[in-house]
């Protein structure tokens, strides 16, 4: 399958899409387009229901946590330092907003091809994180973007029946993002090393004092 | 109370005169029909079904009926990952059973939370909520080590008086006979552990050597 061939089909025939190829340098090479959320209906609906393409079946959804990166850069800037124009270092920070990226795998029953891997990203980590709904194109996708609304907090539109699917409806949390912090519910480890030790030594800190025999 | 001698016993009963004690009695009925109750959360379920079918006949020992209903059942065997989103209906359910009842904690998920430990969904061991009489190690344990916590249990029941400190929880009008059923909170389940049940055991934490960097 080229990917390629599949993009400029794609263009061509859904008016108005972007897309986006997003190479995989690693030895699979398993390339993957990303598609621009207005669009990505139309788009999911072509690629299903196309002559040669026909992906019938969406095997699995995923998503992917893109936390806020904050880059330092060292740029060469002139400027005047005691009356003398200089070219000086100076430190550029560049904060790029965090995403949850939504990752679609399609294969096609019929003509036996695939796997098609699409991305859709939110624009951020806090209230656009609205991603349209693919339920009503392949049906298999249901489950699997209520997980990602339950895990990583992605609001799908128009998916018919979002709820939380493995926490508890009053959790407000999502455990899969990387800034989750989970709740301090185990007390000790009979081998407790690293982080573990430390909050087994916390722990013990409040129920014991040191010299009652908590903490050695 | 005042046990009947032992060659006394036998030599009546060669008489053909059957003596024995209340106690006994009583301890005899409660040991030797042990229902427990129909109820398997994950892979443990399924040792647990084997434990009772032919090979293995569970029935031996008096507890070949799984009960459909907490009402007719005298043991829970919790067999299987508590989930947090579980943990209030597995207490629910042991709350429903009447007395006596009793709980073996089947595998290492019920003790500890087992291999999800570091998780955050599921329970770290379901004494945290009901008391528990048998543990059995094992991720599943095998058959023969459910008969061996069967066994243990009936033996721990055998040994009971009816009258003093070893007498049973439910002939103790202070032992309570229904435990708080947690409820789902924001961020964990609340409260996190039934503090009248169990406490965090004091572990000797030795630092000689540990600095923390994993290195001795």
């Amino acid at each position: 399958m080229d990917l390629e061939k599949i993009k400029s089909e794609v263009e061509a025939n859904v008016p108005g899409c972007r897309l986006e190829t997003v190479a995989n340098p690693s030895p699979s090479v398993q390339h993957s387009l990303r598609l621009d959320p207005e669009h990505a209906v139309a788009v999911a609906t072509f690629l299903r229901d196309a002559v040669g393409l026909r992906f019938d079946f969406c095997s699995n959804v995923t998503g992917i946590d893109w936390p806020p990166t904050e880059v330092s850069q060292k740029v060469k800037v002139r400027r005047l330092v005691e009356g003398v124009e200089q070219e000086v270092d100076e430190v550029q920070k560049t904060t790029t907003p965090g995403s949850i990226e939504v990752v679609y795998h399609l294969f096609s029953i019929e003509l036996k091809h695939g796997p098609l891997v699409l991305r859709m990203s939110t624009q951020d980590r806090d209230a656009g994180v609205h991603l349209p709904s693919l339920t009503h194109v392949w049906r298999s996708a249901e489950f699997q973007e209520r997980e990602i609304f339950d895990l990583f907090g992605v609001v799908f539109d128009g998916h018919p029946d979002l709820r939380r699917l493995l926490m508890w409806d009053e959790f407000v949390d999502h455990p899969m993002r990387r800034d989750y912090i989970e709740p301090d519910d185990f007390e000790y480890e009979p081998t407790a090393h690293d982080e573990v030790l430390r909050r087994a030594q916390q722990h013990q800190s409040e129920t014991r004092p040191a010299d009652e025999g908590g903490i050695r | 109370m005042k046990r009947v001698d032992e060659t006394l016993k036998s030599e009546l009963g060669r008489q053909g005169i059957f003596t024995t004690t209340l106690q006994d009695l009583y301890n005899w009925g409660r040991t030797s029909s042990l229902w427990p109750l129909n109820f398997g959360l994950a892979c443990c379920a399924i040792e647990m079904i084997a434990t009772t079918m032919a090979r293995y006949d569970l029935a031996r020992f008096g507890a070949e009926v799984f009960r459909p209903s907490p009402r007719q059942a005298d043991l829970m065997i919790v067999a299987g990952t508590v989930t947090k989103k579980m943990a209030p209906q597995v207490v629910r359910l042991y709350n429903q059973m009447p007395e006596p009842k009793y709980v073996i904690s089947m595998g290492a998920c019920a003790i500890s939370g087992g291999p999800f430990k570091q998780g955050y969904n599921v329970l770290k061991g379901i004494d945290r909520y009901i008391p528990v009489d048998v543990y059995i190690p094992g991720c599943p344990p095998r058959p023969e080590a459910l008969i061996e916590a069967f066994m243990a249990l009936q033996k721990r029941i055998d040994a009971q008086q009816l009258t003093g400190t070893n007498r049973p929880r439910h002939l103790n009008a202070d032992e309570p006979s229904e435990f708080a059923v947690p409820q789902f909170g924001a961020h964990d389940l609340q409260p996190a552990k039934n503090p009248a049940v169990w406490n965090a055991p004091l572990v000797q934490i030795s630092q000689t050597g540990n600095d923390g960097s994993g290195k001795n």
